[in-house]
């Protein structure tokens, strides 16, 4: 639809509000996402060696280490703290495995007031739900082609 | 009776008797707290949900705006209101408990100006002799119907708006009424306009050309110059929408910028409150106006005001599904007498 009265497109119209419109403040995001994703993987990475440490096998050290991670998540979604990370951290904060233990927290206290049924367990995983559709099916796909060329190498 | 294109004039000069607002904490925090007539600082208002705390938030605008004007819930003849919520549940279970014939309306956060237009054209033909408006929005309802989750940590670009926790109502009966009150004299319905904008998160953008639509329609079909009102006031066109109207209107010729106010940047303190682009929802112009810009035409200290509600007409769905953003604005002429 045309503005006939300005005699303005709507292309027109789109390109002069994106001039307009403030941008975010990319280089600063980029910094304190670096900053705090880097902060959660070396909390996970110190875990890890500490349970290592204590003479648990690799592979159950860092279970332990995402297991206290996740719950940490769940832990500062709870007492409302996790968004006002979020806040300032962007994809720091959301990337690593606290971001989704906070996706679906977050979700679950929201929908509570629907019910536990088709409230909270239908909806928990609202957000977190694409993560766990695409990320098995990207694994699918990729262990397939790794099959296929196991198969003539 | 109708006016050039879309305007109609109320030749009998509907009445604003009275208004009310009712405002949530980071409301109470910002720059116009003192003109509002209820506080609440608990987001929940002792209630269990967020949808029955908007709800009871506008059932007490309502009651307190009934006990304002003196007058009980069986002298008015209808009420007009509407809010954010999907089927409008905020209202609906408000006027449960009211007992008075309702009509339940959408037009996103242009609702308070169009219940305001239906309310004061019932009056002004004589159909109801004393009619209520009132909206209504909630910032955590209304995050959980349109965002993410309140909880999910996320960011907000630059452009985004807060969701006003408020709600507004006004009395409205015929100028034979006693009381000096400020009258209603033109109303101006808008068109739907579309350019083209899909980002949800930059509704000012989306709503700025109705806006200039409609304010320029109406100072055409009245013959009137923006300078003839003390203030042309936007309904939450936020800071970034604001200059664009005002770029719009200079770019026709008309010159808005000097009386244009808009609800949702005089709501909030944007740096002490990290409020983005200002603040949006229903509730942000029937608060505003109920509030603070009533008071200034009750103390004579503006004399004729164009308030026109912005609204935004998409849902997640039509969002989702690739739709851009139909907006509408609608204006309403109030001027005391002078």
């Amino acid at each position: 639809m045309d503005f006939e009265k300005l005699s303005m497109t709507n292309e027109d119209y789109i390109n002069y509000v994106q001039q307009k419109s403030k941008k975010s403040p990319i280089f600063k995001n980029l910094a304190l996402a670096f900053l705090v994703g880097g902060l959660f993987c070396i909390l996970g990475q110190a875990l890890t060696d500490i349970f290592e440490y204590f003479n648990y096998e690799k592979k159950v050290a860092s279970t332990i280490a995402t297991i206290i991670l996740v719950f940490l998540g769940a832990f500062l979604t709870s007492i409302n703290v996790y968004s006002k990370l979020g806040k300032y951290a962007g994809a720091g904060s959301i990337v690593p495995i606290t971001g989704f233990s906070n996706s679906i927290v977050a979700t679950a206290i929201e929908y509570k007031s629907e019910g536990y049924i088709l409230g909270l367990g239908a909806n928990m995983f609202k957000v977190a739900g694409p993560v766990i559709v695409y990320g098995i099916t990207s694994s699918v796909v990729i262990g397939f082609f790794y099959w296929l060329i196991k198969l003539f190498i | 009776m109708k006016i050039g294109k879309q305007t109609i004039k109320l030749e009998n000069t509907p009445k604003i008797i009275e208004t009310c607002s009712v405002v949530g904490p980071r409301e109470t925090e910002g720059p116009l707290n003192i003109y509002f007539d209820i506080h609440i600082d608990d987001i929940f208002y002792g209630e269990k949900t967020f949808e029955k705390a908007e709800s009871k938030m506008l059932k007490t605008c309502v009651d307190n705006l009934l006990s304002k004007a003196s007058t009980d819930k069986e002298h008015i003849d209808y009420i007009f209101a509407g809010d954010l919520l999907n089927q409008c549940i905020a209202s609906g279970y408000c006027i449960r408990d009211l007992n008075i014939p309702f009509f339940g309306l959408y037009g996103a956060c242009s609702t308070f100006c169009e219940s305001m237009i239906l309310a004061s054209l019932f009056v002004n033909s004589n159909y109801a002799s004393k009619a209520v408006a009132a909206t209504s929005s909630h910032f955590c309802s209304a995050e959980r119907q349109f965002r993410m989750p309140l909880e999910h940590g996320n960011q907000k670009t630059p452009t985004a708006q807060v969701t006003v926790t408020a709600a507004g109502s006004a009395l409205i009966m015929s100028k034979d009424t006693n009381k000096k009150a400020p009258h209603i004299t033109y109303v101006t319905p808008g068109k739907i306009i579309d350019m083209g904008i899909t980002d949800m998160t930059n509704m000012g953008a989306a709503m700025a050309p109705a806006v200039f639509d409609t304010v320029t329609t109406h100072l055409q079909d009245t013959g009137r110059s923006p300078d003839y009102y003390d203030a042309i006031v936007t309904g939450d066109l936020g800071i970034l929408g604001s200059e664009i109207v005002c770029d719009l209107c200079k770019d026709y010729g008309v010159d808005i910028s000097k009386v244009h106010k808009d609800c949702g940047v005089l709501i909030f303190d944007k740096d002490k409150q990290d409020t983005h682009c200002g603040g949006s929802g229903c509730g942000c112009c029937a608060s505003v106006f109920s509030g603070y810009f009533f008071e200034l035409l009750k103390t004579n200290k503006i004399n004729k005001v164009l308030l026109v509600a912005t609204g935004a007409l998409m849902s997640t769905v039509a969002t989702q599904q690739g739709e851009s953003i139909p907006s509408i604005a609608h204006a309403i002429a109030i001027e005391n007498e002078v």
